[in-house]
């Protein structure tokens, strides 16, 4: 027996060296089916704490030389390009003032459905000082860990869209799965036909939309939003672009993604590390145009039922007039039901006069989201259907109320953009 | 071709100083993890850590020093990544242990045996990485032969130029 193995030495090393790692595999395949940060985590600072500050190092080193190029000597075209940002700022504001109208429209009719808001309230950046250096594990290091308030799971992502999730944390740096990896997993949303599906990585590197049936229709091109599902991503975060579309298996598409974020050259990334889930509120400072408050009041025609899309929100932009209380309805219909009361007692609150609250309008003294509750107040809103589900019988009037008309309709029919559901 | 097949009193036996022994092995998981981030298709092709193995243990001829040394540099491979701990690990201990073994039988001082040598354990180590990935751990994975070769060729490539590099540190015994 001896001689055998004094013979068979190397090879008995060997076998006995390959057996110890492939138990180490299995007892951690086993534990965890898949990975476990924390059963390996010891071996992992190791190997982590060994490699990470050279790279930290050297990512200091060329920040550090390329900023004194850039800032001090390479300044060529600076004063042209200023000029040129100038400009562009000045366009950006232009563009910002109508995008904060069509933000406040958004609260106000997102507060009407009682949406749930997901608002980043804090993130940290981080610079990207390593990878995992193998294509089988996509994943990087940041520079930033435990002591910077970093999490296990938080959401990683750049200005152009998601990157990963924080995987594991250790003091100083921390591990980043990088969406394409094939063990990620993003809830994710197509922009224009709302279609969700899950976001994964594949063994070669692509990202693919998954789990969406091959019996829809996916058009090249469109934009791929996060859904919020995955309880790690805020939903709305910009994903990336719709690039193939072909047949899968088991009745799925095969949906290939293009990034929003360029993951194989990341530098800079923010980690959302405190995301606050709020009921959606309308601004309590948006005015509203006396003409708006009157014009819900007043009966109207109804809607035809089939109106199209566009026309009415074409409509609801263009003015306050009572065409614009017309428009409203369909929105108003799905909201009703959800309103709630302490954002908004009536609970009646319309989208005409959201979308006629234009800057140049006189303040009514109360926020938009109030300013229809005289109108079901008192026994005008008792004919009503829906009245009984969105308007607490013991809310009390508004005093906003007494800059607006409060005398019920004449008519005890409902305007339509007050009716119920539709 | 200038494969010549020796004795074992014909072979010369190296050996490296502590801080190239550990050295080495460091700045090259050190490389291998920074340069994607400035060249992302670097970790697609080329895997330093295995042109070290193979270097060390050729360069040692001791199969049991070669399958250690592919041991240690494997597993510190898979501690930079997600995956389980150990598939680098086999993979580089076999490597490892084969190459010193083949260093013992082989000359492979030239530039010839040497790319030869290093495009024969690429794909070795890319099959039982292959083999160990999907069979031990259920990760998803595709073989592509095309792929394979260009990626071998690629470190045998380099591989014969970092190896005339580090000839440089060894020490006869």
């Amino acid at each position: 027996m001896e001689s055998v193995l004094g013979r068979y030495r190397n090879l008995v090393i060997l076998v006995g060296v390959l057996f110890l790692q492939v138990l180490g595999l299995a007892m951690q395949v086993k534990r965890s089916g898949g990975t476990d940060a924390e059963n390996t985590r010891l071996i992992r600072i190791w190997g982590v704490g060994a490699i990470t500050p050279f790279e930290r190092i050297l990512v200091w080193a060329q920040n550090g030389t390329g900023n004194i190029w850039h800032n001090y000597f390479y300044l060529r075209g600076v004063r042209a390009e200023n000029r040129q940002l100038k400009e562009q700022i000045e366009q950006m504001r232009l563009e910002q003032v109508r995008l904060s109208e069509d933000a406040a429209q958004a609260r106000r009719l997102q507060t009407l459905l009682a949406f749930k808001e997901q608002f980043i309230s804090r993130t940290v950046a981080a610079q990207v000082i390593g990878s995992s250096g193998s294509d089988l594990s996509r994943t990087v290091y940041i520079d930033k860990g435990e002591n910077a308030g970093i999490k296990r799971d938080m959401a990683v992502m750049t200005a152009d869209g998601i990157v990963g999730k924080v995987l594991i944390v250790y003091p100083s740096v921390s591990q980043v799965l990088l969406i394409s990896d094939q063990s990620s997993g993003v809830g994710a949303i197509l922009e224009k036909t709302r279609l969700q599906g899950v976001l994964r990585g594949t063994a070669n590197g692509e990202v693919m939309l998954e789990r969406v049936m091959s019996d829809e229709q996916v058009p090249v091109g469109e934009t791929v939003l996060t859904s919020g599902g995955d309880q790690i991503f805020p939903k709305g975060l910009p994903v990336g672009t719709v690039t193939k579309v072909g047949k899968g298996k088991d009745l799925f598409l095969n949906i290939k993604i293009k990034p929003a974020a360029n993951l194989s050259k990341l530098e800079e990334v923010l980690v959302l590390v405190e995301n606050k889930e709020r009921q959606a509120t309308a601004e309590e400072n948006v005015r509203v145009r006396a003409a708006d408050i009157l014009a819900q009041r007043l009966p109207s025609v109804p809607d035809k039922p089939a109106t199209d899309a566009n026309a009415a929100a074409a409509t609801a932009e263009g003015s306050a007039k009572p065409a614009g209380a017309k428009t409203a309805a369909q929105p108003t219909g799905a909201a009703t039901p959800a309103t709630p009361s302490g954002k908004s007692p009536s609970g009646t609150s319309t989208v005409s006069g959201a979308s006629g609250a234009g800057p140049e309008g006189k303040p009514a003294g109360a926020p938009a989201v109030k300013k229809n509750v005289a109108a079901p107040a008192g026994p005008a809103t008792a004919p009503r259907p829906d009245a009984t589900q969105t308007s607490p019988a013991n809310e009390p009037p508004k005093p906003a109320d007494s800059t607006a008309p409060t005398e019920p309709p004449p008519n005890p029919q409902p305007p339509a953009n007050e009716s119920g559901p539709q | 071709m200038p494969i010549t097949y020796t004795s074992n009193e014909q072979v010369e036996v190296y050996r490296f100083s502590i801080p190239v022994t550990i050295g080495v092995p460091l700045l090259a998981l050190f490389v291998q993890a920074f340069l994607p981030l400035r060249f992302p298709r670097f970790a697609v092709y080329f895997d330093l850590p295995l042109l070290v193995t193979i270097f060390f243990a050729m360069a040692r001829r001791s199969p049991v020093a070669g399958l250690f040394t592919g041991a240690v540099i494997g597993l510190a491979q898979d501690m930079l990544g997600h995956n389980p701990i150990g598939i680098y690990g086999i993979a580089k201990t076999i490597v490892g242990y084969g190459a010193s073994s083949l260093g013992v039988k082989l000359d492979v001082e030239n530039a010839g045996a040497r790319l030869l040598v290093t495009l024969g354990f690429y794909l070795i180590h890319a099959a039982v990485y292959f083999t160990v990935a999907r069979g031990l751990v259920n990760m998803t994975q595709t073989w592509s032969w095309p792929r394979g070769i260009l990626a071998g060729l690629a470190n045998a490539i380099l591989g014969v130029a970092l190896f005339f590099l580090l000839d440089k540190f060894k020490q006869r015994t």
